[in-house]
C-alpha cells in the first residue's frame, strides 16, 4: 500500500482520494517515512513541514469525505491537486517557512510572506511537503553549489542530479513526492529533469508569477514544475500558471483548460500523426555523449513512424547564446544579489569595522565561489565603458536568437525536438574545478530562455544505465501543445523496457541494499 | 576680478499620490511610527517585484506638459546600482535615457526681469529609506533606519546650466513649487523635505569661457536658503579664485546657523552606477491619447493666470501674483467670481489676499464661495460697512452662513440715512464735552474717535466715511 502511494501521480492520488480508497494522510505517511529513511542518503530536502503537512492533510481529508457523502458532483468540484503533495525549490517564499535559496547569505531567514505561486498551491489543496536543494541562487547545473548538502542522483549515488533545481527533481524521481516546483533561468528545470529521468517544464516567460521567488536573473527566470508524467506536469502548471498584478512581467494571456485533460493513451499517440517537428543540427553538438545522441535519435524516429513529419533545421544563432547568456545572467543577477547586504535579514557581518568593511565581510563570506563569481561577471560587463560592448551587444544577441526562432514558428512547427542535456548526469566534482565545462552542460537548454519560450523535458530512455531527456521548444503559450506531445512520446514508448525500470540506486537509499 | 556663476539646480520633489511607487504602501504620515509602512517591495526582501505606480507616472506627464516638454513614445526604467543602508535592493529604481519629460521650461520673473530657465529633463524614481544616527544611553553610537520613506515616488528635475545668480535659483524654485501645486502634482513643502534643491555652482571670468570646476551644495530647506547659499557660494569661490586658488570639486552643504557652506565630501572619482535596464519592469509605451487626456486636464497654470487677472482684470501685477502664488487663493478668487460676474475684480482680489489668506490656515474649511461673493458684493455695494463684513467672514468659516439673509435678519445692513446718522451723533457729541474741547483746541484726533463712538452707538453698522463728513460738518457749525 505505502509503496504504491509514493508512485502515484498526482491524478491517481485524486482519484483514490475521491474513491475513499486512501486518504492524504495516508499519501502524506508514505511520503515522510521514505523521506526519513532515504534522505540521508538522497539530500534532496532542506526543510520538511512534517507536523503542519499531516495536519492540513487531515483537513483535506474531512473535506473528501464531506464531498462523498454528497456525491459525484461536490467531488468534482474541489480542486485538482487537494490533498495532493508537492515540494518546493527553496527559493520560493511561503510564510513561516525557511528559504535559503541554497545560501548561507539566507541562513535562518523565514519568508514573512507568500510567494503568488505559494498562495495559489494553497488555494489549490496542494500540501506543501517542504523546501528542496538547490545550487546556491541557482547559480549551478549540478546542486553542488548548494551551501547545504550534496543531493545524489537516485539513479547512481556517485553522481549528480543536474541542477539547479536538483533537489527537486531527485524528490520527485525518488519517489519522495509525485510534484515539484523547480525555476529554471538557463535550463534548471529540463536538464535536472533529463538527468533524473522525470518530466521538467519551462513554460513561457510570463506564465507563472515571479513574485515571491528569490530572483537569479529577472527577465531569464521562470518557473515551472516537475512530474512523472506529462499530464501531472500540466496539473501543477494549471495551479501555478496565470497573470499576477504583483509581478509587471506576467502576461494576461488565459491560462490553457487543456492543461487539465490532456490526450491519454492511443488518442495521445495518434495526434502526433502529421505533427511537424524540426530537428536543430546545432543541437547535436561536437562533446555531445553517443549514448545520448541515439536514444534522442531513435526517440525523434519513433515520433517518426507514429505519423510526425521531422525536418532538420538550422539555428544559426544558438552557437553563441552561452556566451550571451553568460553576460545577460551575470548582470542581472549583480543587481539582483546586491540586496544580500547584511543590513536587514540574513547572515551579517557588519558591526566590527565601517560600513565598507561589514559589506565585504558579509558578502564575502556570505556568498559561495559560484555567486561570487557570476556577480564578478556581471559588475565588470555593467561597469563604464563595457557596458556597450558586452550588456548592450548582448542584448542585440538576444534578439537574434529569438528570430531564429521565429522563423521556425512561422513555418509552421509545432516544436523543435532536441536533447535537453548532452550527457547523462556526471560524477561529483567531474565539472567543479572548471567552470566552463559546467556551463557547457547547459548549451541545449539556454537558448530557449533567451528568446523567452517554453521548454520541456520528458524521458526517453537511458544510456549506460543513465536517464536521457528529450527536449521539446515550443512557440509562445503553447504549453499544453506540448505536453500532449509528451504524453503522445509517453504513449509510444510505453512498453520499453526503461519505462518500468526503477532509478538503479532507489533501493540503496534506504540502506536496505 | 568679476566672475560669472554658471549654476544649475537639481530638485527632488515627492509626488502626492496614495501609495508608493512601486508597491502598494501609504504614504507615510507625520507621526506614522518608524517603519510601519512597509511591505516586501519597499524592504527589498527576497523575491518582492516592483508595480509601477500610473498615476505617479501620470503626474510627472503632467508636470511635462506644464513645461512644455516632449515626452517620449516608449520609456523604461533602469537600474541605478549602489550600496547604502538607505537603499534596500543595493539599487534604485529610475529612469536614465528615456525620462518621461525632457527639453521643457519654466518662466521665472526676477527684480531684474522676466525670463525662464530651461528644464533639461524630469523623470521619476524612487525615494530611499531615512537614515536618524543617535547616541543610545550608554553612549554608543547607532544608525537608525526607517523605511517608511523606501519607495515614495520621487520626481526628479534637472535645470541647464542657465542660471546666473541666486536670486533666479530662488525664483525658479518658488515658481516651480507653484506649478506643482497648481496641477496637484506635488506638495512640495521644504521644511519637511518633500521638496530637495541641489545647486551646482561654478564660476568663469566671462560668459564666453568655458565652465569652471563645480561645487554641489545640499541642505538648502527654504527658498531663503537657496538664495542666501548660492550668494554665499558665490562669494567663496570668487574670493578662493581672486587670490589664485583653484577650486575643489565637491560637494558642500548649507548651515543655516552660521549661514556659511562647509565640505560634505571631497568629490571622489566620478560614481559607477552600472545603469542598465529595470529586467522586473516592460517597457511602457505613452499612448498619445493617454497623453491628450493628461494635457486636456491640465488647470490654468500660474504665468497664464497672472497675466489674465494683469489684462483682463486690470489686478496690479503684484495683487495677481499673491493672488496666484497660493493656489487655495486663486481657486477661491475663481469660484466667486463664477458665482458674481459683475463683482469688482480687484475688490475681491483685496479681499482674497487680504482677509481670507491672513484668517484661514492652510488646510481649513473654505467658505463657500457663493457666499463670499455675496459678503464682496454687499461690501461693493455699501450694504454693509468693513467692520460687519469682517465680522460676517470670521463667523462663515465656521459656520455656514446665507449672507442675504443674514444681513436682513439681522439687520445688519450699513446706515447711510443722515438723518438717523445725525440724531446719533448729536448725542455723541453731547455726551463727549472733552472731545469737542479737543478740536476746539486744534487736535484732528478728536474726529477720529468721534467717529468710532459714533460707530460704537450704531452697533457698527454706520457708513464710517458719511459719520467722518457729517461729524465734521456738526463740529463746524
Amino acid at each position: 500500500m505505502s509503496a504504491d502511494l509514493r508512485r502515484a501521480t498526482a491524478a491517481q492520488l485524486r482519484a483514490g482520494y475521491c474513491s475513499g480508497e486512501f486518504t492524504p494522510v495516508e499519501a502524506v505517511d508514505a511520503l515522510l517515512v521514505a523521506i526519513q529513511r532515504e534522505d540521508t542518503a538522497l539530500g534532496a530536502w532542506l526543510h520538511l513541514r512534517g507536523d503542519e503537512v499531516r495536519r492540513e492533510a487531515a483537513a483535506a481529508e474531512v473535506t473528501y469525505a464531506a464531498a462523498r457523502a454528497s456525491g459525484a458532483a461536490a467531488l468534482d468540484a474541489l480542486p485538482p491537486l487537494l490533498g495532493v503533495p508537492v515540494a518546493l525549490k527553496d527559493l520560493v517564499n511561503m510564510i513561516g517557512t525557511p528559504t535559503t535559496a541554497g545560501s548561507k547569505i539566507l541562513e535562518g531567514y523565514v519568508s514573512p510572506y507568500d510567494a503568488t505561486i505559494a498562495a495559489k498551491l494553497k488555494a489549490a489543496g496542494a500540501l506543501i511537503l517542504g523546501k528542496t536543494n538547490m545550487d546556491e541562487f541557482a547559480m549551478g547545473s549540478s546542486t553542488e553549489f548548494s551551501a547545504y548538502k550534496r543531493t545524489v542522483n537516485p539513479w547512481d549515488r556517485e553522481r549528480v542530479p543536474g541542477g539547479s533545481s536538483g533537489g527537486s527533481a531527485s524528490a520527485v524521481a525518488a519517489l519522495h513526492a509525485p510534484l515539484s516546483i523547480g525555476s529554471d533561468t538557463g535550463g534548471s528545470i529540463r536538464q535536472p529533469a533529463s538527468l533524473t529521468g522525470i518530466t521538467g517544464m519551462k513554460p513561457t516567460y510570463g506564465r507563472v508569477s515571479r513574485y515571491g521567488i528569490v530572483a537569479f536573473a529577472s527577465s531569464l527566470d521562470q518557473i515551472g514544475p516537475f512530474a512523472r508524467s506529462a499530464q501531472d506536469v500540466a496539473l501543477l502548471l494549471h495551479a501555478i500558471a496565470g497573470s499576477d498584478p504583483r509581478d509587471a512581467t506576467s502576461s494576461v494571456t488565459p491560462v490553457d483548460a487543456a492543461l487539465l485533460k490532456l490526450p491519454q493513451g492511443d488518442q495521445a499517440a495518434s495526434a502526433l500523426k502529421g505533427k511537424r517537428f524540426a530537428l536543430p543540427k546545432e543541437y547535436f553538438v561536437a562533446g555531445m555523449e553517443p549514448g545520448v545522441e541515439a536514444a534522442v535519435r531513435a526517440a525523434v524516429a519513433a515520433l517518426q513512424s507514429a505519423g510526425a513529419v521531422i525536418d532538420e533545421v538550422s539555428l544559426p544563432t544558438t552557437e553563441h547564446a552561452l556566451a550571451t547568456y553568460y553576460i545577460v545572467a551575470p548582470a542581472e543577477a549583480s543587481a539582483n544579489l546586491a540586496r544580500y547586504d547584511g543590513i536587514r535579514y540574513g547572515a551579517s557581518k557588519h558591526g566590527g569595522g565601517d560600513l565598507l568593511d561589514g559589506y565585504l565581510a558579509t558578502r564575502g563570506r556570505g556568498f559561495g565561489p559560484e555567486v561570487r563569481r557570476r556577480i564578478m561577471l556581471g559588475t565588470y560587463a555593467l561597469s563604464a565603458g563595457f557596458y556597450d560592448a558586452y550588456y548592450l551587444k548582448a542584448q542585440k544577441v538576444r534578439t537574434l536568437i529569438a528570430r531564429d526562432f521565429d522563423r521556425i514558428w512561422a513555418a509552421g512547427y509545432d516544436a523543435i525536438v532536441a536533447p535537453a542535456s548532452p550527457s547523462v548526469a556526471w560524477k561529483f566534482g567531474a565539472k567543479m574545478s572548471d567552470p566552463v565545462a559546467m556551463y557547457l552542460a547547459d548549451a541545449c537548454t539556454i537558448p530557449t530562455n533567451m528568446a523567452g519560450l517554453p521548454g520541456l523535458s520528458t524521458p526517453c530512455g537511458l544510456s549506460e544505465g543513465l536517464p536521457v531527456g528529450l527536449q521539446l521548444i515550443g512557440a509562445p503559450w503553447s504549453e499544453a501543445g506540448l505536453l500532449s506531445i509528451a504524453a503522445g512520446y509517453e504513449a509510444l514508448s510505453a512498453n520499453a523496457s526503461w519505462r518500468d525500470q526503477d532509478p538503479t540506486d532507489l533501493a540503496a537509499l534506504g540502506g536496505a541494499a | 576680478m568679476s566672475w560669472e556663476a554658471v549654476i544649475g539646480i537639481e530638485i527632488h520633489v515627492q509626488l502626492r499620490t496614495a501609495t508608493k511607487m512601486f508597491c502598494p504602501c501609504a504614504i507615510p504620515a507625520e507621526g506614522d511610527a518608524p517603519n510601519t509602512r512597509t511591505c516586501p517591495t519597499c524592504l527589498g526582501l527576497p523575491g518582492a517585484l516592483p508595480v509601477p505606480n500610473r498615476t505617479a507616472i501620470e503626474k510627472v506627464l503632467a508636470v511635462g506638459a506644464a513645461i512644455g516638454a516632449k515626452s517620449p513614445a516608449t520609456t523604461r526604467w533602469d537600474r541605478k546600482n549602489y550600496f547604502y543602508p538607505d537603499l534596500p535592493k543595493g539599487y534604485q529604481i529610475s529612469q536614465l535615457d528615456l525620462p518621461l519629460a525632457e527639453h521643457g521650461s519654466i518662466p521665472v520673473t526676477t527684480s531684474a526681469g522676466a525670463g525662464s530657465v530651461r528644464i533639461r529633463r524630469a523623470h521619476l524614481e524612487e525615494d530611499t529609506a531615512r537614515l536618524r544616527h543617535e547616541k543610545g544611553a550608554d553612549g554608543t553610537r547607532a544608525s537608525l533606519i526607517d523605511y517608511n520613506r523606501s519607495g515614495v515616488a520621487l520626481l526628479e528635475i534637472v535645470t541647464e546650466p542657465d542660471i546666473r545668480d541666486g536670486e533666479t535659483a530662488r525664483r525658479y524654485a518658488e515658481e516651480l513649487r507653484l506649478l506643482l501645486r497648481t496641477i496637484g502634482a506635488a506638495d512640495a513643502e521644504m521644511e519637511n523635505g518633500q521638496m530637495r534643491v541641489e545647486a551646482n555652482i561654478s564660476l568663469r571670468p566671462s560668459s564666453d569661457a568655458p565652465f569652471g570646476l563645480r561645487v554641489e551644495v545640499k541642505n538648502m530647506n527654504s527658498f531663503r536658503s537657496v538664495e542666501r547659499a548660492i550668494a554665499y557660494e558665490m562669494a567663496r569661490q570668487a574670493e578662493v579664485l581672486d587670490a589664485g586658488g583653484s577650486i575643489t570639486q565637491e560637494t558642500r552643504g548649507w548651515d543655516e546657523g552660521s549661514e556659511t557652506t562647509y565640505t560634505m565630501r571631497a568629490k571622489e572619482d566620478s560614481h559607477d552606477y552600472r545603469y542598465f535596464p529595470e529586467p522586473d519592469l516592460p517597457p511602457l509605451d505613452i499612448d498619445p491619447a493617454w497623453l491628450a487626456a493628461i494635457v486636456a486636464g491640465l488647470p490654468e497654470l500660474p504665468g497664464t493666470r497672472r497675466a489674465r487677472y494683469v489684462s483682463e482684470l486690470g489686478l496690479t501685477e503684484y495683487d495677481a501674483s499673491v493672488l496666484v502664488a497660493e493656489p487655495r487663493a486663486a481657486a477661491l478668487f475663481e469660484a466667486a467670481r463664477a458665482a458674481q460676474k459683475e463683482l469688482d475684480a480687484k475688490l475681491l482680489a483685496n479681499w482674497v489676499s487680504g482677509e481670507y489668506l491672513r484668517v484661514t490656515k492652510e488646510g481649513a474649511a473654505d467658505p463657500d464661495p457663493v457666499q463670499f461673493a455675496a459678503l464682496v458684493a454687499a461690501v461693493a455695494s455699501k450694504e454693509i460697512n468693513g467692520t460687519t463684513a469682517k465680522a460676517l467672514f470670521a463667523e462663515m468659516i465656521t459656520t455656514p452662513l446665507n449672507i442675504r439673509e443674514v444681513i436682513a435678519s439681522r439687520g445688519l445692513g450699513q446706515i447711510s440715512d443722515t438723518g438717523a446718522l445725525e440724531k446719533i451723533i448729536a448725542d455723541v457729541i453731547a455726551a463727549n464735552p472733552q472731545a469737542i474741547a479737543d478740536w476746539k483746541a486744534g487736535k484732528q484726533q478728536a474726529v477720529s474717535f468721534l467717529v468710532g463712538q459714533a460707530m460704537k452707538a450704531s452697533k457698527g453698522r454706520g457708513d464710517a466715511a458719511l459719520l467722518g463728513e457729517l461729524i465734521r460738518a456738526a463740529l463746524d457749525r
